[in-house]
């Protein structure tokens, strides 16, 4: 029973921790400008295959193929910025956020061009046996996702909270015009928090590709319960987002073990309604912060 | 001097396309088929081989002397993966084109879409999708027909496979598509039959990641093995849960398993997985008396040669389409009608990629389980199981 009951909950660790890890993603963009980039699944996407293309492709060494994915889902991020958010003379919030879906729309046009509709995949990050813990099973790879969320909620926290770059980003999406007034390049920061949305877009595909597979169009799906899991735990908000992630991962994989596996969405998607429904903002953001807010 | 440049080049043009088209083929009007695939949209992996082996097939054909001297001119829409859309590209196709028959379309929704209309157009279809609704019953729709095997031979075969060696409880994952609910109600349907007990039932969606879940599941409801039905990466996460929950019994996959590039991608996981797969892609396992051996070979390293990629299954429905129709022209000529009887009574013991067809009034698809071999991965190759 116990072995079971952690099996259940392994599992839904394993993809509440992909959840998680594209929830943040939306935070980036959204703390820093208020737009709500519905191309993140596509970078997650991006992340993946372009690290197929260098690992598997080209062969080249690990390390060396995480930076290349690196620079190249931030050289996209930049390029999406740069072509389409910045143009814009009269930045309007809805409006951007339309653009965001025309370009996850190009975005999957470019790579099924590039990399056709088969879905591809690497090995893990370290070879070996999954773990068993009380005869369940966790699969290596999923500690590396989890590892890596983590990892990445402590360097943006550091970022946000510690560095200049950071609160001047933070500072754009509270108030652009009064940024500007004090000397923050507000341009340059919406730039910014494309780039950086994206590079950890691509952070999560490198990662959870050995265990999902990634193919063409595989962003939507992982955008759309990233978004949920970010709108959980509130939106903005990263511990918020990792939690959030972690519960619609778990409840998918109880509900999928306990009741019918036909209904595991049916059921994560009720309790996040519920939940908005008591609390508004999400977990972890009060109704006062959500009135200060355009979106 | 000018003008007598002129005319030696007309000559020469003439004589070099008479020589190289050979002479009979383009003499005659042309024989036009039209071909409905899904080359683009949700179900683009069907399409895109459809679509090759169809330029394919029209190549070969024409360059060793058409069809009785006819050139075969084969017209392909795009059916964008849509009902509306195959409906009026089928519509294009009777009226502006005015073709003698139709291939595809890829899907079973395209296919159920258009069977009224190729009914009163008098114009006879053969789908290049599996739905057994599709053709069935025969009666009511006699200018219908389709090539890919009934999912429910599939099932047949898999449970012929398992009642031989004492599975009686199977566990059944599916992947809530219409494939995998079309192979749900077929697995269902036949475990009476074959004396088995379907002990667990669990689905999945199309882009889900981790299937440890409904595996546990399936384990720990006492089932002998497990049955997944899908297509496109679900099965591979199946099968990689499976192997990482180190389950201690069989997996099964459907018809749908059949691509070298799913062995690729589940590695060792892949290992001892079983499979009812259409012979096109174990053909060089065939012994060489195999009436479908022959033709198999060849389509597969034309295809190979000229693609760089494996036709699969899907490729070959096209390819048994097309070939029927063309073999029916040899026989009929352009008439419709002739065509349609020509299919449904003189189809008989003909080697397809598919399987030896047996198409009959009561039967337009004419294959059953014996289209299938069981089929098992053993060190990142096919093998057959006897």
């Amino acid at each position: 029973m116990l072995t079971v009951f952690l099996q259940f909950l392994f599992s839904g660790l394993t993809v509440g921790a992909v959840y998680a890890l594209v929830g943040i993603g939306f935070n980036i963009t959204y703390n820093s400008t208020s737009i709500i980039n519905l191309a993140q699944g596509e970078f997650v996407v991006i992340g993946g295959l372009m690290m197929w293309f260098f690992s598997e492709s080209l062969k080249l060494p690990f390390f060396v193929s995480v930076v290349f994915t690196i620079f190249a889902a931030g050289l996209i991020g930049l390029l999406m910025e740069r072509l389409t958010i910045k143009p814009l003379k009269n930045p309007d919030l809805l409006l951007m956020i339309m653009i965001t879906i025309a370009v996850s729309i190009i975005l999957r046009g470019v790579l099924m061009f590039y990399f056709g509709k088969d879905p591809y995949v690497y090995p893990s990050f370290t070879e070996g046996e999954p773990l068993s813990i009380y005869g369940a099973i966790i699969q290596q790879q999923a500690l590396w996702v989890i590892g890596i969320t983590a990892l990445c909620i402590i360097l943006l926290f550091l970022f946000f909270k510690k560095t200049i770059i950071g609160k001047a980003m933070l500072a754009c999406a509270v108030n652009p015009t009064a940024a500007k007034l004090v000397g923050i390049n507000v341009s340059r920061m919406v730039m910014l928090s494309f780039v950086l949305s994206a590079i950890v877009g691509a952070i999560g595909g490198m990662a959870i590709t050995p265990i999902s597979l990634m193919e063409y169009d595989k962003g939507p799906m992982l955008a759309v319960k990233g978004f949920c899991a970010a709108i959980m735990g509130g939106l903005g908000s990263n511990r918020g987002a990792v939690l959030g992630g972690f519960i619609i991962g778990i409840l998918e994989s109880m509900t999928a073990g306990y009741i019918h596996s036909g209904m595991k969405d049916a059921v994560a998607l009720m309790i996040l309604l519920l939940i908005l429904f008591y609390k508004p903002a999400g977990i972890f953001v009060s109704k006062t912060m959500l009135q200060l807010r355009k979106f | 001097m000018k003008k007598a440049t002129g005319k030696i080049l007309v000559v020469l043009v003439a004589a070099l396309s008479v020589c190289l088209m050979l002479v009979n083929a383009y003499a005659k009007e042309p024989y036009k088929i039209g071909a409905l695939f899904a080359v683009t949209g949700a179900a683009s992996f069907l399409g895109e081989p459809e679509k090759n082996t169809a330029l394919m097939l029209q190549e070969q054909i024409n360059k060793t002397g058409g069809i009785n001297g006819h050139p075969l001119e084969i017209i392909i829409e795009d059916t964008k993966s849509d009902e509306t859309q195959a409906v009026l590209s089928a519509k294009k196709l009777l009226e502006k084109d005015k073709v003698l028959a139709i291939v595809g379309p890829s899907t079973t929704g395209e296919s159920m879409a258009l069977v009224p209309i190729l009914n009163d157009a008098n114009t006879p279809l053969l789908s290049c999708a599996a739905g057994a609704p599709i053709t069935q019953p025969a009666k009511d729709r006699p200018w219908i027909f389709k090539t890919p095997q009934y999912d429910i031979s599939a099932v047949e075969a898999i449970y012929g496979y398992m009642k031989k060696h004492g599975i009686s409880k199977v566990g059944i994952i599916t992947i809530s598509t219409g494939f995998g609910d079309a192979g749900k109600k077929a697995l269902l349907e036949m475990a009476p039959k074959y004396g088995i007990t379907i002990v667990a039932e669990e689905k999945y969606g199309p882009k889900d990641s981790d299937m440890t879940t409904q595996l546990t599941k399936i384990k720990a409801s006492g089932a002998q093995a497990v049955i997944n039905w899908s297509v496109g990466p679900g099965q591979v996460i199946v099968t990689k849960n499976w192997h990482a929950l180190k389950m201690g019994i069989p997996l099964y996959q459907s018809h749908g398993w059949g691509s070298k590039k799913n062995i690729e991608l589940a590695g060792k996981a892949a290992e001892g997985v079983i499979a009812p797969l259409g012979r096109l892609v174990v053909w060089d396992k065939l012994p060489d008396n195999h009436p479908q051996k022959a033709l198999l070979k060849k389509y597969t390293q034309d295809y190979e040669a000229r693609y760089k990629s494996e036709p699969g299954t899907f490729g070959g429905h096209a390819y048994d389409s097309i070939m029927i129709i063309v073999e029916a022209l040899k026989k009929v000529g352009p008439d419709r009608k002739k065509i349609r009887d020509y299919v449904e009574t003189n189809i008989k013991k003909w080697p397809g990629t598919g399987g030896v067809f047996n198409i009959s009034p009561d039967d337009h698809c004419g294959l059953d389980k014996t289209a299938f071999e069981m089929v098992v991965v053993k060190n990142g190759d096919w093998s057959l199981l006897k």
